[in-house]
């Protein structure tokens, strides 16, 4: 973790603003994966195990625009959102949409069957290794904010991350569409008895949700390499993410993906050989006190 | 009491008789199920250079036997446990390195005990949840015990492991050999018995208590069961047994490390049991051997086939042969003889 | 006392009901000031009511009264945010659902809440077992319990069951479904029987079979009944007590709840037999 280095602070001050930051970056790049997790389970009550296959994908066309077809960095990021959002919907229709009144179980068992099919699939035609893109210059090194110093790339990520949010909660508040998902989410029966067509909107709830993932991990490309397992590897702070903000849940998204992002930063900062712990043990708090999460409905 | 007397004045009917004769030798032990213990030992003398490999199969039986208690009998879906397999694993490593006892029944025992007590405090804890709090609360518990394996690096190896454990021969006279000729048959009576136990448990009253948790939790709360009691119970009962099978992992390899609590390892030992049939004893005997063999074949191949394959394993269970390969046979069978009795 | 009419209630409905119990046995349920609200929604209001043994109670109310709520608050499947609930004078209003049948409150649900992957034999099996307290038994096979197989039997034989004893909840027509939720309920030997719209969903043409069965109850077991269909209602309580959101509108005999204007009024439209 680089440090954010300010002059004539103490290094107390220093290290609880590196940690801040750098924990935002992190909950910003979970947020943004998540929230179409959220939500798309909070509408559909199904559980998608597959959805990291999707940031991994993202992540792995950005990579291959840029590196083979030179398209450049923000053009493939939205590129990715696109297309792996599009691509999305074939599969929710040819797989998901089969098993939304089957058990957990048998959801679980599917996405996780994709989920690694995606992973050797990918292995085969990209290999194993850790993978890198070269974003922009203006991009790289640090800026200054102040009197202090901040990695730039990681300023960007937060800046993406507070737009989307934005964005989303103007879509989610402000619009029509956003006000028919709220309503699918809290009662769906209700919803479809008023004429609102529940299916429909989960499709392009899912889509949206996807391409958001595949936005997420072309971004977390240059934060944290990018290799196939990444799917599997990032999953369990997606669903942390999820559970602990609560289903469907804009705000509960955001808010875990903070409280998360900042535990898990500042716990391996501090601990630097147990630090993975305290976001598990965090979540685990949470969730037991609060099963249906920070902001979820019974 | 006034409504049993009603009940009785109620004239026999002719359904009794086969009725009773249902429930009352539904437990016996059927011919064809001396089959699958034949042919474990007729894998003894067919392949006696694949022993160390068999013994491995063996142990993923019993893994995928004590899922299919919280699984397939009473519904409980948890994504961690592997949790269990790796406390039995590390129980019967830790007993023989460093506190020096080399006894391996009663490593068994003991990691059975350790699990027991985990899947107890576990339990008690986490099943009064459902849904996806009870997944990410029994992943998130599996990998907090990995990471605390990892933290704990002195005494467990890390991922490194603990290589080269020693054992006293078996029952004081069996000693090892290079081949795990006596491994291989030490793991098959090891499983013979647990599946026995595990056997007269599903066929109790309790058992068929589990039954009506999966169908309708609602339901066994009007009938007065104590639901959360019950749980614990096949809970604690199924960790032992994974620890059980654990401990073995790591006497028939002489090795452990903290893969033992990989996702991949809760992920397979389901895919294990959904491949032959949850809710089914003998679906963990027929999903365990097709995934180790099949494992054993692609993985030396490419690791990517394999992955492939067990994704598209789960892809296609979960779409046209939802329970399982037992369950596929089942349904042929009764096409091919209607008349058959469930 | 007479309920009908437009006199005002100098008692409150609690005193009232108690005036008419016996004073000396106590009634095998009662229910006294019971309140629940989900946030600042309430959905019961002062519920009283008191069901003496062997008593005949019809619940009746439209639809969103909280009936099923009350059903659920006296069950265990919530609980009361105040009031109370006595099973024989006990108060059980503290204990969790399945403590509360073990002490003798059964009921059926409106929507058949079954083991539908399992026989009928083996539906009925389950509570019976749990009512003799062998359900926790792991070390002997369910078979060797003889005694819960002939009471499970005989209790499907009394319904008229026993011929699909063997099979599958799910492939039976809805209305047997719904006699194998009444053998569940029974089969518990309740002192106190819940029947939420037994009747509901099943065909016309086999709507008589549950109402010869609740007909031929043991009159010892005391019976609170929610229902739609005036028929049933009129030819099986001895007492109703009409629910209107959340709150008990009145109470009485049932030619004393047909006299009443309010709950004529409450049921605009509603059919009502007449002799």
């Amino acid at each position: 973790m680089t440090l954010s280095v300010g002059l004539n602070r103490s290094p107390m001050e220093n290290i609880v603003i590196s940690i801040l930051f750098e924990g935002l970056a992190y909950a910003m790049f979970l947020f943004i994966v998540s929230v179409g997790l959220s939500v798309t389970m909070g509408l559909m009550g199904f559980v998608n195990l597959a959805h990291g296959a999707f940031a991994m994908a993202g992540g792995y066309l950005v990579l291959t625009a840029m590196r083979d077809w030179n398209v450049p960095f923000f053009v493939a990021l939205l590129l990715t959102f696109l297309v792996v959002g599009a691509v999305s919907v074939i599969f929710e229709r040819l797989f998901y949409a089969r098993l939304y009144k089957a058990t957990e179980l048998d959801q679980v068992l599917l996405t996780i069957g994709l989920a690694y099919m995606a992973i050797a699939t990918y292995t085969y035609f990209y290999g194993p290794r850790p993978q890198s893109i070269h974003v922009p210059e203006f991009l790289t090194g640090e800026l200054a904010v102040g009197a202090r110093t901040f990695p730039t790339y990681r300023v960007f990520v937060i800046a993406v991350g507070a737009a989307l949010v934005t964005v989303l909660w103007y879509a989610f508040e402000r619009t029509n569409i956003g006000a028919r998902i709220r309503a699918a989410v809290d009662n769906r029966r209700m919803a479809q008895s008023i004429g609102i067509d529940v299916d429909r909107l989960f499709t392009l709830t899912f889509a949206v949700g996807s391409g958001l993932a595949a936005l997420g991990g072309g971004l977390a490309i240059e934060l944290f390499g990018l290799t196939p397992s990444f799917a599997v590897l990032y999953l369990v702070f997606f669903l942390l993410v999820v559970a602990v903000g609560g289903l469907g849940s804009l705000k509960g998204t955001l808010v875990a993906a903070i409280l998360l992002g900042v535990c898990d930063t500042g716990g391996k900062y501090i601990y630097a050989g147990a630090g993975g712990f305290f976001i598990y043990a965090v979540a685990m708090v949470i969730l037991l006190i609060r099963p249906a999460g920070l902001y979820g409905r019974e | 009491m006034a409504a049993s007397e009603t009940i009785a004045a109620a004239a026999p009917s002719a359904a009794r008789a086969p009725a009773i004769a249902y429930l009352a030798t539904r437990h016996r032990v059927r011919v064809w199920e001396v089959l699958p213990w034949l042919l474990a030992i007729a894998a003894y003398f067919i392949f006696p250079d694949r022993m160390v490999f068999g013994s491995q199969v063996l142990v993923m039986v019993l893994f995928a036997l004590s899922l299919d208690l919280i699984l397939g009998y009473a519904g409980i879906v948890s994504l961690g446990h592997a949790a269990f397999f790796g406390l039995g694993a590390y129980a019967a490593a830790l007993l023989t390195l460093r506190w020096n006892w080399q006894e391996p029944i009663s490593g068994l025992f003991f990691a059975a005990a350790v699990a027991a007590a985990a899947g107890a405090a576990s339990g008690w804890l986490l099943l009064r949840y459902r849904g996806l709090t009870l997944l990410v609360l029994t992943l998130a518990t599996t990998i907090m015990l990995q990471e605390l394996g990892n933290l704990l690096r002195d005494l467990t190896g890390g991922y490194d492991g603990l290589p080269g454990l020693i054992y006293t021969p078996l029952l004081g006279y069996f000693d090892y050999d290079l081949y795990g000729h006596v491994n291989y048959l030490y793991a098959l009576a090891v499983l013979l018995v647990l599946f026995f136990v595990v056997r007269l448990i599903v066929y109790s009253p309790f058992g068929q208590g589990l039954a009506g948790i999966r169908e309708n939790v609602a339901r066994m709360h009007a009938v007065g069961s104590p639901v959360h009691w019950r749980l614990l119970t096949v809970y604690t009962i199924a960790a032992a047994i994974a620890g059980v099978a654990g401990a073995l992992f790591t006497q028939t390899n002489a090795y452990v490390t903290l893969g033992v609590f990989d996702f991949d390892n809760s992920a397979g030992v389901m895919v294990m049991l959904i491949l032959g049939g949850a809710g089914r004893l003998y679906g963990a005997f027929v999903g365990a051997v097709i995934y180790m063999v099949l494992q054993d074949n692609l993985s030396k191949a490419s690791p990517q086939y394999w992955q492939f394959a067990v994704g598209l394993m789960l892809v296609l269970t979960v779409l046209f042969a939802r329970r399982g390969l037992l369950g596929l046979i089942e349904d042929v069978a009764r096409w091919i003889m209607p008349d058959r009795k469930p | 006392m007479d309920h009908a009419g437009p006199q005002t209630m100098s008692l409150t409905m609690s005193e009232t009901i108690a005036n008419a119990m016996q004073p000396t046995v106590p009634a095998a349920l009662e229910i006294k000031n019971l309140n629940k609200s989900f946030g600042a929604l309430p959905v019961a209001r002062d519920i009283a009511l008191a069901l003496p043994k062997g008593g005949r109670h019809a619940l009746i109310g439209p639809n969103g009264a909280g009936k099923t709520t009350l059903v659920n608050l006296i069950t265990g499947v919530q609980r009361p945010s105040g009031g109370q609930i006595l099973l024989d004078g006990e108060d059980i209003t503290s204990l969790p659902q399945a403590a509360r049948t073990r002490r003798g409150i059964a009921r059926t649900f409106q929507i058949n809440q079954l083991f539908r992957g399992l026989t009928v034999l083996e539906n009925v099996y389950l509570a019976v077992a749990e009512r003799m307290r062998v359900a926790h038994r792991l070390w002997r096979p369910a078979g060797a319990e003889r005694d819960v197989i002939d009471q499970a039997l005989a209790q499907l034989e009394a319904l008229r069951l026993a011929d699909d004893a063997l099979k599958i909840v799910r492939e039976l027509p809805y209305g047997r479904q719904r006699l194998v939720e009444i053998a569940i309920a029974l089969a518990l030997n309740p002192r106190v029987l819940l029947l939420d719209e037994p009747a509901a969903g099943v065909p016309s043409s086999e709507s008589h079979l549950i109402l010869d069965v609740i007909g031929a109850l043991d009159p010892s077991i005391a019976i609170l009944i929610i229902e739609h269909d005036m028929d049933v209602v009129f030819r099986f309580a001895s007492r109703i007590t009409v629910l209107v959101a959340g709150a008990v509108l009145t109470e009485g005999t049932p030619q004393q709840i047909r006299a009443d204007a309010r709950v004529r009024a409450v049921y605009l439209g509603e059919e009502f037999p007449h002799g």
